[in-house]
């Protein structure tokens, strides 16, 4: 089915990840707050993003024509900031500074503090809007780099989240790339329960994106329609990522209660044998 | 004394000023979000429609919009009514704009009462509190058409997120549009009281200075356009020689200049501080410039109010 090279390729991918989830499991509990569910979600996609189909360079963090990546859900941050260190945008080392004081690594990511930041996010709804202006500044300025934006699916109850995604359809922007890291759950429970977003395939077709569904923690179909975006020229790719919350940790998969809750040293240790290996994690 | 010059609409001094600066920077760009005709954006969008971006009614969205157009570098207006721009807006100015450090002008029309008929949903007289608590934020509030073009101007040059606040209604030339960035612009001189007026209010204060300058008293008039940074400076140097403020402001008195002069003069110099502006309501429909007399702006009313300080000060029986 898959050629050799590529298996090779996944598996690699597959290590990567793994070892960014560790970080997250290591950093949360350090902090001791934090959003360890929706960062374990999304930790493939980001993986596939920076290790693969991303055109970026940690020696030239502010060459004009690398592609961005704006995470809009931006309490990912953890996943985010453990998979820029792997790709040696900031020392492994930092990680441990996650929300301390005087840390570069803010509980939400913060580009004035670390510039491989492209968009400071939070406040959910609005990395995609900028996104989107990101994307209307490559086409004026004639650049051809992609700008991907990552949302989360609680984020899909906001009505600017729609501004947004109508803006890019409008525009046409066909740089643009809109990953739903679909888990299913948000702080209180399931979205369908909660407020129903689906069906957000759907809604995004609605809005003039050419839509797919994917498995998102599996790295041929995330590579796949990664690459199928890149290769389009009349208007914007969606992405429905069908991903697990709390992927990888078997106590915090399919739980809202990890949404932002930080695992205990016991926890942690549980959490980093699943995840390959157990290790004992020094006092917080 | 100079008598008002004629009546010029602010916000055709901003179209204009916008599509000179859209000949002198290839990169520049405007937003607005359905009003180009009310915000006179529409003439940069005639002039330059390649980099003109009418996003419809989705006041928050255009700041995210517009703070993604910038960080590459780029200066970006955006425009919209004060009420959308500030409030419907607030935390997309606030995260995207301000948070990110995004060279982002919002140049809001509409402030204040002095939109009238549309009522009270439409009057904002909050804005200038909402945007000066904004870490980062340069907020000006120009008083005449002069003001506007070299703010304007001014704020294209300066990198960082900025708030600018015009008014609906044509407004008399009051200053010769020497406006700087973090100064106030002493209009008439005096030592016997000091108005710090801003916006439509700064004709008023100059009417109050004129009609004293007959009775021998002077009025030394500040037009503190220039609302974030502030000069303070210029108000404790005026609290000192002339031991008296009066403020003139269409907007809150809660959270506008007026709170801000009260504090800066109470930590560097007190002297006796009074609030003239909107009090603590919602604006209502009405023609414009009665909406002033209405809440608490009249001629009348600042002139009593500066009688009092003046009085307090020994300055008349």
């Amino acid at each position: 089915m898959m050629e050799p090279p590529r298996t090779a390729d996944v598996a690699a991918l597959e290590t990567t990840a793994r070892e960014i989830r560790r970080d997250i499991i290591r950093m949360t509990y350090l902090a001791g707050s934090g959003h360890p569910g929706g960062s374990l979600s999304v930790t493939d996609l980001l993986t596939a993003l920076l290790f693969r189909e991303m055109r970026i360079d940690p020696e030239r963090p502010t060459w004009p024509d690398r592609d961005r990546l704006v995470l809009s859900k931006g309490h990912a941050a953890p996943a985010l900031y453990a998979a820029l260190a792997h790709r040696g945008f900031l020392p492994r080392a930092e990680l441990a500074t996650l929300r301390r004081l005087g840390s570069r690594l803010q509980g939400h990511a913060d580009r004035g503090k670390l510039p491989a930041i492209e968009a400071s996010t939070g406040c959910l709804g609005q990395g995609i809007g900028m996104a989107v202006g990101m994307a209307l500044d490559a086409r004026l300025a004639g650049r051809s780099h992609m700008v991907y934006a990552v949302l989360g699916d609680g984020e899909c109850q906001a009505g600017p989240t729609w501004e947004a995604l109508m803006a890019g359809g409008h525009y046409r922007l066909d740089r643009l790339v809109v990953l739903l890291d679909r888990n299913g759950l948000e702080t209180d429970g399931p979205t369908e329960a909660i407020m129903g977003i689906e069906p957000i395939a759907d809604k995004f077709r609605a809005f003039r994106y050419r839509t797919v569904e994917i498995d998102g923690h599996d790295f041929p179909q995330i590579l796949d329609a990664l690459a199928e975006a890149r290769s389009r020229t009349d208007g914007p790719t969606a992405i429905v990522a069908r991903t697990v919350k709390g992927k990888g940790v078997s106590f915090m998969e399919g739980k809202s209660a990890w949404h932002g809750k930080p695992p205990s040293k016991s926890e942690a240790e549980r959490a980093l044998a699943d995840l390959g290996s157990p290790e004992e994690v020094p006092a917080r | 004394m100079t008598a008002l010059g004629p009546a010029a609409s602010l916000r055709d001094a901003y179209g204009a000023a916008l599509v000179e600066l859209g000949e002198r920077d290839p990169g520049l760009v405007v937003l607005d979000a359905d009003l180009s005709g009310s915000t006179r954006t529409q003439l940069f969008g005639q002039r330059f429609p390649d980099r003109f971006f009418n996003v419809g009614v989705m006041e928050p969205t255009m700041m995210s919009i517009a703070a993604g157009l910038s960080l590459g570098g780029r200066t970006v207006f955006a425009s919209t009514f004060a009420v959308f721009a500030a409030g419907q807006a607030y935390n997309f100015v606030r995260q995207s704009v301000c948070y990110n450090r995004a060279n982002v002008k919002i140049v809001a029309t509409h402030g204040g009462l002095l939109v009238g008929g549309d009522g009270g949903t439409h009057q904002m007289v909050e804005d200038i509190g909402l945007m000066r608590g904004l870490p980062g934020m340069t907020v000006v509030v120009p008083s005449d058409a002069a003001t506007t073009r070299a703010a304007t101007f001014a704020l294209a040059e300066r990198n960082g997120p900025a708030y600018v606040r015009l008014t609906r209604e044509s407004l008399p030339t009051v200053t010769d549009g020497s406006f700087r960035i973090g100064r106030a612009a002493e209009l008439r001189s005096g030592n016997d009281l000091t108005v710090v007026a801003v916006g439509a209010l700064v004709a008023r204060g100059l009417e109050l200075a004129d009609d004293l300058a007959r009775l021998g008293i002077s009025v030394r008039v500040l037009d503190a356009a220039s609302v974030k940074p502030f000069d303070e400076a210029a108000i404790l140097k005026a609290a000192r020689e002339t031991g008296a403020i009066l403020v003139l402001e269409e907007h809150s008195v809660l959270t506008g200049v007026g709170a801000l002069v009260a504090a800066v003069t109470a930590e560097g110099h007190p002297v006796p501080v009074r609030r003239i502006g909107v009090p603590d309501l919602f604006g209502e429909s009405g023609d414009p410039w009665a909406l002033l007399d209405r809440f608490g702006m009249s001629m009348q009313r600042i002139r009593d109010e500066a009688w009092d300080l003046l009085r307090l000060r020994g300055r008349v029986e």
